[in-house]
């Protein structure tokens, strides 16, 4: 739909500001660049974090030490657990993809408070910066795990106060990213744009935002409870001190529940465009998905002690958490259903993109039910703290997320980069990606449901086999990592140049040239109707 | 709707803001004598009280909720109910241990 008059427009990549090279990225405010900016932040710490996952994994290939002591083992998982959630999915869809497409889906020029998301930029480097020092200052890195439980964590000799800080400065960018997009959903959609106009991107950003807005907080303050009882002893936490350690873990989790929904509803929401655009349908049950995900974004508050049903909490809790887990997984499941609706009857275009949405339903499921297994009482008390839950988590938010974080990235690659990219070494790199995940994670269910634990380097001889098929999974699925990278970075110069609407797609993003110019729209749209109207 | 621009600028007599802080130093005071006596669970309970009390007066006073739009209002209460909701799950298992 591009005019002769868009193209005269200069793209955001070819606008010429007040800044040369590298500062016109680092100093820029327009939304676009500063998503590019996290997007190779993010590569950057992925790659370290998988790196980590890699050389872990080759510890477990046979019991005993095999590359790495015991202690570098803790260090590592817990480098690996810090960087993975706090830097990488955390942040993942909506600062890379929220922020360059949530203005541009609801007709506005930027956000709200352009300069503020690029200070939520800095504050996010700065946070990875302070959690990479602790490790190569004081007496030897954190060896806690990512979730820093006391009162361990006031023993160890390990550097903990710049991890902890580290996490309560990320948790800063996270909170002035989700207060940006509150603000811009609220006042800045384009006319005509009404609430239920608006694509479930933007509404799963919505919810989201919400979340980092009320969640957030809780976990700073608890950070912040940790260096007062290290440097001051304050007793909060520790016994020895008087405090009560599973205090700690209710803060920790009050937070650190949501936020696995911070992670997850974006990626649903960027899970529907693509269902809707390649099956050319009208989202089916566009009402619900928008309630679910508020639903989901709400009763997620209120299920953090299915973490602790080990820890010794009154039983009165312990049934509370249980039933209000199992509710939890009903909006989830409203989801999956109406993407399966959407499906039927559509006329499929079996694109790369749509691959990966199919990839992230498979796995998804099976990350969601085994989360039912974790979350009743009895089966939990077998499971808690093994392999199980390593392969749970890792189903819905590696493979939810990350999946749904690369179909993103091969859905709106065309209109980032104006380039398109060579779908079949994308859907091979995407085989080899899925089939070393299945046989990296799914192995992982039957060693613990056989009784490994998780978090040490070692184990008994009976889960050797096991661990090399998983070890072994882990190299295919790094194989595919390497392509689908390779492939995306290489068609940024051997690309075909990418029309405005590669895929056919309804949302406002499809209406502009790509890349975008500037300020994305010459005129502000006026929107007359719903987002996916095929038909 | 409202915007930013056309909203008037509400001016509160210095009078009023003397009367506010000196509440709230009363206040301040009452809760530093109450943890002298010993009243059990209720201590907390009270501290608690007290304090939404003091916040109330600075959010609406100080802050001008009181003459924002209602959105706001709605918001905080929201938010609000929303963290006594957290800490009554977190008290199901203080409370029955
Ligand atoms: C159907 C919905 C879900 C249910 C019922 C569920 C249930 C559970 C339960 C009961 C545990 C605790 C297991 C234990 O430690 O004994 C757990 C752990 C975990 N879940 Fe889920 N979950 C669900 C969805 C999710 C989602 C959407 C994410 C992230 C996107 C997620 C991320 C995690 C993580 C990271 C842990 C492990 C944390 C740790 O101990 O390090 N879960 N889940
Ligand atoms: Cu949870």
């Amino acid at each position: 739909m591009s005019t002769q008059k868009d193209i005269e427009e200069p793209s955001y990549l070819d606008y010429k500001g007040k800044y040369r090279g590298i500062f016109s990225w680092i100093l820029s405010t327009d939304h676009k660049r500063i998503a590019l900016l996290y997007l190779f932040s993010i590569l950057a710490f992925f790659a370290t974090g998988a790196t980590l996952g890699l050389l872990m994994k080759f510890e477990l290939i046979a019991p005993g030490k095999t590359i790495m002591t015991a202690q570098t083992y803790n260090a590592f998982f817990t480098l690996h657990g810090i960087i993975m959630i706090f830097a990488v999915v955390i942040p993942g869809l909506p600062a890379v993809f929220g922020n360059f497409l949530l203005p541009i889906m609801i007709g506005a020029k930027d956000v709200a408070f352009p300069r503020l998301n690029l200070l939520s930029w800095y504050f996010y480097v700065m946070g990875v910066s302070l959690v990479l020092i602790s490790q190569f200052t004081g007496q030897g890195p954190p060896d806690t795990g990512w979730t820093f439980y006391a009162p361990y964590s006031f023993r160890t000799t390990g550097n903990m106060l710049p991890a902890v800080f580290g996490a309560f400065v990320l948790g800063f960018s996270s909170i002035l990213t989700g207060l940006n997009f509150l603000v811009t959903i609220h006042r800045m959609r384009a006319p005509g744009m009404k609430w239920l106009k608006m694509p479930l991107f933007p509404w799963t950003l919505y919810a989201t935002g919400w979340i980092q807005l009320l969640a957030t907080p809780i976990i700073g303050i608890t950070l912040l409870m940790i260096i007062a009882e290290k440097t001051l002893h304050i007793g909060f936490f520790d016994p020895a001190l008087g405090g009560d350690p599973i205090l700690y873990q209710h803060l920790f989790w009050t937070y650190s529940h949501p936020a696995v929904y911070i992670m997850i509803l974006p990626a649903m929401g960027a899970i529907s465009e693509i269902i809707s655009t390649f099956s050319h349908k009208t989202l089916f049950g566009y009402n619900f998905m928008v309630a679910s995900s508020l639903a989901i974004a709400f009763v997620g508050y209120f299920v953090w002690g299915h973490h602790m049903f080990t820890s010794g909490m009154s039983s009165t809790a312990l049934y509370a958490f249980s039933l209000l887990t199992f509710l939890v997984a009903i909006p989830s499941a409203i989801k999956v259903f109406n993407w399966i609706a959407t499906m039927h009857k559509g006329s499929i275009d079996l694109q790369t993109p749509f691959y990966w949405a199919m990839g992230f339903i498979f796995v998804f499921m099976i990350g969601g039910f085994s989360g039912l297994i974790l979350g009743s009482l009895a089966t939990n008390i077998h499971l808690h703290n093994t392999h199980f839950v390593l392969a749970h988590f890792h189903f819905i938010v590696f493979g939810g997320t990350g999946f749904a974080f690369f179909g993103a990235m091969h859905y709106w690659y065309p209109k980032m980069t104006g380039k398109m990219y060579d779908s079949r070494w994308a859907n091979i790199g995407l085989f080899l990606f899925l089939t070393g995940f299945i046989v990296l994670y799914g192995t992982m269910f039957y060693l613990g449901y056989k009784g490994m634990p998780r978090r040490y380097y070692d184990y008994d001889e009976i889960f050797h086999t096991g661990n090399i098929i998983s070890t072994m999974g882990s190299w295919v699925l790094y194989s595919g990592l390497g392509i689908i990278i390779i492939n995306l970075f290489a068609s940024l110069k051997s690309g075909a140049k990418a029309p405005s609407n590669p895929w056919g797609g309804k949302t406002l993003e499809w209406s502009v040239p790509s890349p975008p110019p500037v300020e994305n729209f010459k005129e502000i749209p006026v929107v007359t109707k719903g987002p996916y109207s095929y038909k | 709707m409202k915007t930013i621009e056309n909203e008037k600028n509400h001016i509160i007599p210095y009078k009023t803001f003397l009367f506010v802080l000196a509440g709230l130093i009363v206040l301040t005071l009452t809760s530093v004598t109450l943890t002298r006596i010993s009243l059990g669970t209720l201590t907390v309970t009270i501290a608690l009280i007290i304090a939404a009390i003091k916040s109330t007066f600075v959010l609406r006073i100080f802050m001008h909720l009181k003459f924002e739009n209602k959105m706001f209002s709605i918001a905080l209460i929201g938010v609000v109910l929303l963290l006594c909701a957290v800490i009554t799950i977190t008290l199901l298992d203080y409370l029955n241990r």
